[in-house]
C-alpha cells in the first residue's frame, strides 16, 4: 500500500485560521483542501472525498450542523467540529447528527493533532481490529475482558466494564452522555446522567492513581467523558 | 441695604397678578340691561383695538337685525359657526375648536351668560371663554348685571322675574377689566320705544314689568355699585401688589361660618371683604353635623362650591365634624386664634330655633373674646336657581314617611285595641311610644312626629270616652294625651338624631375606609405600573365602578391601567380623558364639560402639575355622579396622584442611580479593557517581531523564550476576553443555566486538569469527602469558578506553597474550601475584592488579573443559590479561604447498584 497522504477539508471561512491549519497541519504531513463557506465545503467533499473534515460551526452561508447532516446522508468520513466555549449544547447537537470530535477555539496544535489522530484510528479501526488498549499504566484487554492498571488486575463489575469498553474502543475520542448512556444501561436511561456520574466516579476510584485528578478517563465539561489516547 | 419685610409685596397679591398673566385677559362690557349697548361698545373697542394693530377675530356676536351693530361687524373677522343640531332644530354655536385653531391674539364672544345648545362641547359660553383664555387667548365679552350669580335673587326680587342663565361670580373676579355701558333710564327706555332693543320672545310676556323704570333704576344701581366695588377692590390689590405701605395688623384671624344655604357665598365674598380691609388671614368653615346627610343633593353640593370658592378667594377651606354648629365653630375658633368669627343671619324658622336653639344666640352668648358679626340675609332661604334637590327613583320620601308613620301608630292602636281589656287606659298609650320609637328608627324624624300625631288621633278616637269621636270629655285624659304627645316628640328627636348620627358616622367611615385602604394598597405595591393596578382595582372594588388611569405618553393620554380588565375607553372617551388632563378640570359625565360621556375623568393633581387623569365610570345608570361621591373621588384622585408621582420619582431615582453606576463601571471597564487587552498583545507583537528580523543572531534559548511569551499572553488574552464575555452574559442575563446531576470531584478534578500549568510550582492537597451526594449544577460554570479560584490561588501565593481544595458536608449543604497560602487579603476588601474590577492594590507590582474573575465567581455561585465568600488570614494565619457553599437538592438521587 504506497504512502498516500491524508486529505484533510477545512470549512472555515476566517482565512487566518485556514492559513495556520495549512502551515501546521501540512507540517505533519496532511494535505489541506480549503472551503470558506458550507456549500464551498460540501462540494469539495463530493469532488475531492477527503480522508478527514475540519468543520467550523459558525459558517456565514448555512448552518455547521446542516454540513454534517448532508455530509452524513453519503459519507462517513470522520468530521472534527470548532466550536467555542460557552455553546456546549452545539457541540452535543452536532456529535448527535454524526460529527466524532469537537476542539474548543482557541486551542494548540497538539490537541488539534491528537484529536485528528484518534478519529483517523477509528476509522481504520473498523478493519482491523485491535484487542488490546494500552494508555500509560492501564491495559484493557477486550478479548479477555481484562482490565490492569499497572500489571494489577482490577475488577470491575460488567456495567463499570461496559462503560470502560465504550471508552476504549472510541480511545481518544468524545463520548457524549447520551450515547454513553443509551449503549451501557439502554434507551430508557437517556436523561439519567446521574448514572454515568456515580459510574465514573466508581470506575475512577478503581483505575485511577489519583481519582481527584483523573489521569485517563477525562471529563468534556458538559458534553460527555473521553478516554485519554495511548500517544497524548 | 436692607429691605423692611412691611415694604415688600405680599406674595399672595404677586401670585394673583401672576396667575392673570398665565392666560388671556378678560373684558367684560357690563350693563344694567339689555339694550343699554354693550354690543356696540364692545365691537366699537375692537375696531380701536384693529386699528392698533391686534389681531382679532370675532368668535360670537349676535346682530339681532340691527343695522348699526351689523355695520360695526363690517371689517372684522368672524370665524364660522358650529351647528349644532337638536331634536330637528339646527342651532348655531361658537366653534371653540376653530378659535382655538386660528388662536387669535382677542376674541370677541357676546353673552356671556348664554347656554349652550346640548351637544356643545360646555353646557355655558362661560366655560368656553375660560378655555380660551386658558388658551392664552384675550377675550371681549358682555355681560348683564342680573346674570351675576350672587345677585340673581336680588335681581329677581326686585324685577320679579328669575333670570335661569347666571354667570359664577368667579368670572366677574377674574376679568382684568370690567367696564360699565350705562345709559340714563330715560334714554334706555326711549330706544325700547323705538324698537331698538332686542328682547328674546320668552321676555316679551314680561316686558310690562321689566322696563319699569323703577326697575331699570334699581339694576341700573346694582350695576353701578358692584362696579364699583371692583374698583375699590382692584385699588386694594394693587395697594398690596405694589407694597404701598398700610397698617398690616398680623393679629386678626377671620372666620366665615357657611352652610348649605345659598347666601353663604355671599358670606364668603363679604367675609373675604372684610379681612382684605383688615389684612387679615381669614377661613370658611363648614360644620358637618349629622344633618349634612340629609340635605338634597344641590344643597351638599352647594356647600362644596362655598368651599371651593373660598379657596379660590385666597381664604382657608375647613370642614369640621360635628354636633353642634356654635360650640364646635367657638372650639375650633379658639384653637386657631380666630378673633372675629362672621356668620349669616338664621334664617331658620322660630319653631326650629325653639327646639333647636339659635346658633347665632349661642355663638354671641359663648363667644367672650371672639368679634361675632351677624350678616343680614335679606331673601328667604330657597334653592332657586339651582336644579331641585335629586331624588331616588321610587316612592317619595313623603308617602314613604306616611306609610311607617300609619304602620307604627296602626300597628299600636290595634295592639292596644287586643291589649284593652288587660290594661288601663292611659297606661295603653305606653304601647302607642312603642309606635312612635318604631316609626323613628326605621324612617327618621318626620315619620316619627307623623306617627306620634297618628297615635294621638287613634287614641282620641278609639279609646277615650266619648268613644269614636275626637271629643276629650275628661282632663286627666287631656292631660294624658298633652303628655304623650310631648314624651312622643322627645323620644322621636332623640331617636332620629341617633339615627342620623349612626348614618353620619358609617358614612364618614366609608369614606375612610376607602382612603385608608387605598393608601394600603399603594404602600404596598412597587413600581409605578404596581401603584396604578393598586389604584384601579381598589378604587373600582370600593365604588363598584369601572376605573381606568391614563398617563401622557409620547403618543397623547394612553390608558396604562383598568379595572375590571377588558373595559378599556374608546377613543372618543380619550379625548375627554385629554380635555381634563390638558384642563386640569374634571370632564365627562356629571360635568360641565362633555356631560355626555359614560365616563367622569378627574384629573390627578400632584404636587408638580397634573400627573394623570382617572377615568371613573360607576355601575349605575344615573347619569348624575352625587357630590358626595365625587368629593370622596376627588380625595382618592388626590392620593392616587401623590402616589402616582412619587412612583415617579422613586423610579426617576433609581435610573439615576443605575445611570451613574454605569457610568462609573464603564470608566473602570475601559480603562480595565485597554490595559488587559494592550498589555498581552503588546507583548505577542513585541515578541512576534523580534523573530520575524532577519539576522538577528538569536540563542535558540531566547528564540524559546519569546516563544513561550506569546503563547502565555496569548492565553491570558482568551482568558480575559472569556471573562468579559462571562461577566457580560451574567449580568444581561444571558447565561442559561443548564443543570445537571454532577460530582463535585469531578468538577474539580477537571478544573486541575485545565491548569497544570498554572500550577505547576505548587503543592496540591485535595481532601473531598466520601460519599457526598450529587449537586444539580451547570458543570461548565461550576468549573469556571474553580478555575478562577485556583488561578487566583496560583498566582496571589508563592511558588512551593499549599493550594488547597477542601469539600465536605455541612448541615443541608455541601462546603468546599479553597485556600492558598498568600499574603492574604486585607479586612476591609473581604467583600470588596467580588466587585468587579476590585483589585487588591499590594504596593509592589500588580499581579496581572482582570479584577473580573471573583465576581464572575460570585455571579455564577449566586445563580446556584449557594454563597461564596473568602476568609483571611486562613489557616495558620495565612492566607485566604475561598468559601464556597452549596445546597443540596432535597431530591439527590439515588443510584440503584443491583448488579453487584
Amino acid at each position: 500500500m504506497s504512502q498516500q497522504p491524508t486529505r484533510i477539508l477545512v470549512v472555515d471561512d476566517e482565512p487566518q485560521i485556514r492559513r495556520f491549519l495549512r502551515a501546521s497541519l501540512g507540517v505533519h504531513h496532511y494535505q489541506i483542501i480549503e472551503a470558506a463557506t458550507g456549500e464551498e465545503g460540501l462540494t469539495r467533499a463530493v469532488a475531492d472525498h477527503p480522508d478527514l473534515v475540519i468543520l467550523d460551526l459558525g459558517l456565514p452561508d448555512i448552518d455547521g450542523t446542516e454540513v454534517i447532516r448532508r455530509l452524513r446522508e453519503w459519507s462517513k468520513v470522520p468530521i472534527i467540529i470548532l466550536s467555542v466555549r460557552g455553546r456546549e449544547s452545539d457541540k452535543i447537537d452536532a456529535l448527535d447528527r454524526g460529527a466524532d470530535d469537537y476542539v474548543t477555539k482557541p486551542f494548540g496544535i497538539g490537541e488539534l493533532l491528537a484529536r485528528i489522530r484518534a478519529a483517523l484510528r477509528h476509522q481504520l479501526q473498523s478493519e482491523t481490529d485491535q484487542p488490546l488498549f494500552r494508555a500509560g499504566g492501564l491495559a484493557v484487554d477486550l478479548a479477555r475482558r481484562a482490565v490492569t492498571v499497572d500489571d494489577r488486575e482490577i475488577r470491575l463489575t460488567p456495567k463499570e466494564y461496559e462503560l470502560l469498553r465504550h471508552l476504549v474502543i472510541h480511545a481518544g475520542k468524545v463520548l457524549t452522555h447520551q450515547y454513553l448512556l443509551r449503549e451501557v444501561w439502554g434507551p430508557t436511561f437517556m436523561r439519567e446522567t446521574h448514572y454515568l456520574r456515580v459510574y465514573v466516579g466508581t470506575l475512577r476510584q478503581k483505575i485511577e492513581p489519583e481519582p481527584a485528578q483523573p489521569r485517563y478517563i477525562l471529563t468534556e465539561p458538559g458534553v460527555g467523558y473521553r478516554l485519554r489516547d495511548a500517544d497524548e | 441695604m436692607t429691605m423692611s419685610s412691611d415694604t415688600r409685596p405680599s406674595p399672595e397679591a404677586l401670585l394673583a397678578t401672576a396667575r392673570h398673566e398665565g392666560g388671556g385677559r378678560l373684558k367684560i362690557f357690563l350693563g344694567a340691561a339689555p339694550g343699554v349697548g354693550k354690543t356696540y361698545a364692545m365691537l366699537g373697542a375692537a375696531h380701536n383695538r384693529q386699528r392698533q394693530g391686534v389681531d382679532l377675530a370675532i368668535g360670537i356676536v349676535e346682530t339681532h337685525g340691527r343695522p348699526e351693530t351689523i355695520a360695526l361687524v363690517e371689517g372684522l373677522e368672524v370665524i364660522t359657526r358650529k351647528s349644532i343640531e337638536h331634536n330637528g332644530r339646527k342651532l348655531d354655536e361658537m366653534d371653540i375648536d376653530a378659535v382655538i385653531a386660528r388662536s387669535p391674539a382677542l376674541v370677541i364672544v357676546d353673552e356671556l351668560a348664554h347656554t349652550n345648545a346640548p351637544g356643545s362641547r360646555h353646557r355655558k359660553r362661560f366655560l368656553d371663554v375660560e378655555e380660551l383664555l386658558a388658551a392664552g387667548i384675550d377675550v371681549y365679552t358682555t355681560l348683564n348685571i342680573q346674570h351675576l350669580e350672587s345677585l340673581n335673587d336680588a335681581v329677581a326680587q326686585i324685577t320679579g322675574i328669575r333670570v335661569r342663565e347666571t354667570v359664577p361670580d368667579r368670572i366677574m373676579e377674574r376679568a382684568d377689566e370690567v367696564e360699565l355701558v350705562d345709559i340714563s333710564v330715560e334714554d334706555l327706555l326711549g330706544r325700547l320705544r323705538d324698537g331698538k332693543v332686542y328682547l328674546p320672545d320668552q321676555a316679551e310676556r314680561a316686558i310690562g314689568n321689566y322696563f319699569r323704570p323703577g326697575n331699570l333704576s334699581a339694576l341700573r344701581q346694582l350695576a353701578l355699585r358692584h362696579t364699583a366695588e371692583r374698583v375699590g377692590d382692584q385699588m386694594h390689590t394693587y395697594m398690596r401688589a405694589h407694597a404701598i405701605p398700610g397698617p398690616w395688623p398680623t393679629q386678626e384671624r377671620l372666620l366665615v361660618s357657611i352652610g348649605p344655604s345659598p347666601l353663604s357665598q355671599r358670606l364668603v365674598r363679604a367675609a373675604r371683604r372684610m379681612a382684605d380691609r383688615r389684612h387679615a388671614e381669614w377661613m370658611a368653615v363648614y360644620v358637618e353635623t349629622p344633618r349634612h346627610y340629609r340635605l338634597a343633593d344641590a344643597d351638599r353640593e352647594r356647600v362644596a362650591r362655598t368651599l371651593r370658592l373660598a379657596e379660590e378667594l385666597g381664604g382657608e377651606a375647613i370642614t369640621i365634624p360635628g354636633e353642634e354648629i356654635a360650640e364646635d365653630l367657638i372650639r375650633f375658633a379658639r384653637s386657631r386664634n380666630v378673633t372675629e368669627i362672621v356668620i349669616g343671619k338664621s334664617l331658620r324658622s322660630r319653631w326650629f330655633e325653639l327646639l333647636h336653639g339659635s346658633v347665632v344666640g349661642k355663638l354671641i352668648r359663648d363667644s367672650r373674646d371672639i368679634d361675632i358679626y351677624v350678616v343680614t340675609g335679606d331673601e328667604e332661604e330657597s334653592a332657586i336657581g339651582t336644579a331641585p334637590a335629586r331624588r331616588s327613583p321610587g316612592r317619595s320620601p313623603l308617602l314613604d314617611d306616611l306609610l311607617w308613620s300609619i304602620l307604627g301608630a296602626g300597628g299600636a292602636g290595634a295592639a292596644a285595641y287586643i291589649l284593652g281589656s288587660l290594661i288601663s287606659l292611659p297606661n295603653l298609650l305606653m304601647i302607642f311610644l312603642v309606635g312612635v320609637m318604631a316609626s323613628a328608627v326605621g324612617r327618621g324624624l318626620r315619620a316619627s312626629i307623623l306617627a306620634s300625631v297618628l297615635g294621638v288621633l287613634i287614641y282620641d278616637f278609639f279609646f277615650v270616652r266619648p268613644l269614636l269621636t275626637f271629643t276629650i270629655a275628661s282632663l286627666q285624659d287631656l292631660l294624658a294625651l298633652a303628655i304623650f304627645l310631648l314624651v312622643a316628640i322627645i323620644i322621636s328627636n332623640l331617636t332620629a338624631r341617633i339615627r342620623d348620627q349612626a348614618a353620619a358616622a358609617r358614612r364618614r367611615e366609608e369614606r375612610t375606609a376607602a382612603l385608608y385602604g387605598l393608601s394600603r394598597a399603594i404602600a404596598g405595591a412597587v413600581g409605578l405600573n404596581r401603584v396604578l393596578e393598586a389604584i384601579v382595582a381598589q378604587v373600582g372594588n370600593d365604588l363598584r365602578a369601572k376605573v381606568a388611569v391614563l398617563l401622557p405618553g409620547a403618543e397623547g393620554m394612553t390608558q396604562r391601567a383598568v379595572y375590571p380588565a377588558g373595559a378599556g375607553l374608546n377613543d372618543q372617551e380619550q379625548g375627554a380623558a385629554t380635555w381634563a388632563w390638558e384642563h386640569n378640570q374634571a370632564a365627562g359625565r356629571g360635568t360641565d364639560t362633555l356631560p355626555g360621556k359614560s365616563w367622569l375623568y378627574l384629573p390627578l393633581r400632584g404636587s408638580d402639575g397634573v400627573a394623570g387623569v382617572m377615568a371613573i365610570s360607576p355601575d349605575t345608570t344615573d347619569t348624575i355622579i352625587p357630590p358626595d361621591q365625587r368629593r370622596l373621588l376627588e380625595a382618592l384622585a388626590d392620593q392616587a396622584a401623590v402616589a402616582i408621582e412619587r412612583a415617579r420619582l422613586a423610579h426617576d431615582i433609581e435610573r439615576a442611580r443605575l445611570a451613574s453606576e454605569r457610568d462609573r463601571l464603564q470608566a473602570t471597564l475601559l480603562s480595565s479593557i485597554s490595559h488587559d487587552l494592550r498589555t498581552p498583545l503588546a507583548s505577542i507583537l513585541g515578541s512576534v517581531t523580534t523573530l520575524r528580523q532577519k539576522d538577528t543572531g538569536l540563542t535558540e534559548e531566547t528564540r524559546h523564550d519569546l516563544l513561550a511569551t506569546i503563547q502565555e499572553e496569548a492565553e491570558r488574552l482568551n482568558r480575559f476576553v472569556g471573562n468579559l464575555l462571562d461577566i457580560t452574559r451574567l449580568e444581561s442575563g444571558a447565561l442559561r443555566i443548564n443543570r445537571e446531576w454532577v460530582e463535585i470531584s469531578d468538577v474539580i478534578g477537571t478544573a486541575l486538569s485545565r491548569l497544570v500549568r498554572q500550577l505547576e510550582h505548587h503543592r496540591l492537597d485535595i481532601a473531598v469527602e466520601t460519599g457526598l451526594p450529587l449537586l444539580r449544577l451547570d458543570f461548565v460554570l461550576i468549573e469556571q469558578v474553580f478555575v478562577n479560584l485556583l488561578d487566583n490561588a496560583a498566582r496571589y501565593s508563592p511558588a512551593g506553597t499549599t493550594i488547597g481544595i477542601h469539600a465536605c458536608r455541612r448541615d443541608g449543604s455541601v462546603e468546599i474550601d479553597v485556600t492558598d497560602q498568600g499574603q492574604g487579603v486585607p479586612p476591609e476588601d473581604l467583600e470588596r475584592i467580588f466587585d468587579k474590577f476590585y483589585r487588591v492594590e499590594h504596593g509592589d507590582r500588580q499581579i496581572a488579573g482582570t479584577g473580573l474573575g471573583l465576581s464572575i465567581c460570585r455571579g455564577i455561585v449566586e445563580e446556584h443559590d449557594g454563597t461564596i465568600s473568602a476568609i483571611s488570614p486562613g489557616h495558620g494565619g495565612i492566607g485566604t479561604i475561598f468559601r464556597i457553599i452549596i445546597p443540596i437538592d432535597a431530591e439527590s438521587p439515588v443510584v440503584e447498584r443491583s448488579e453487584q
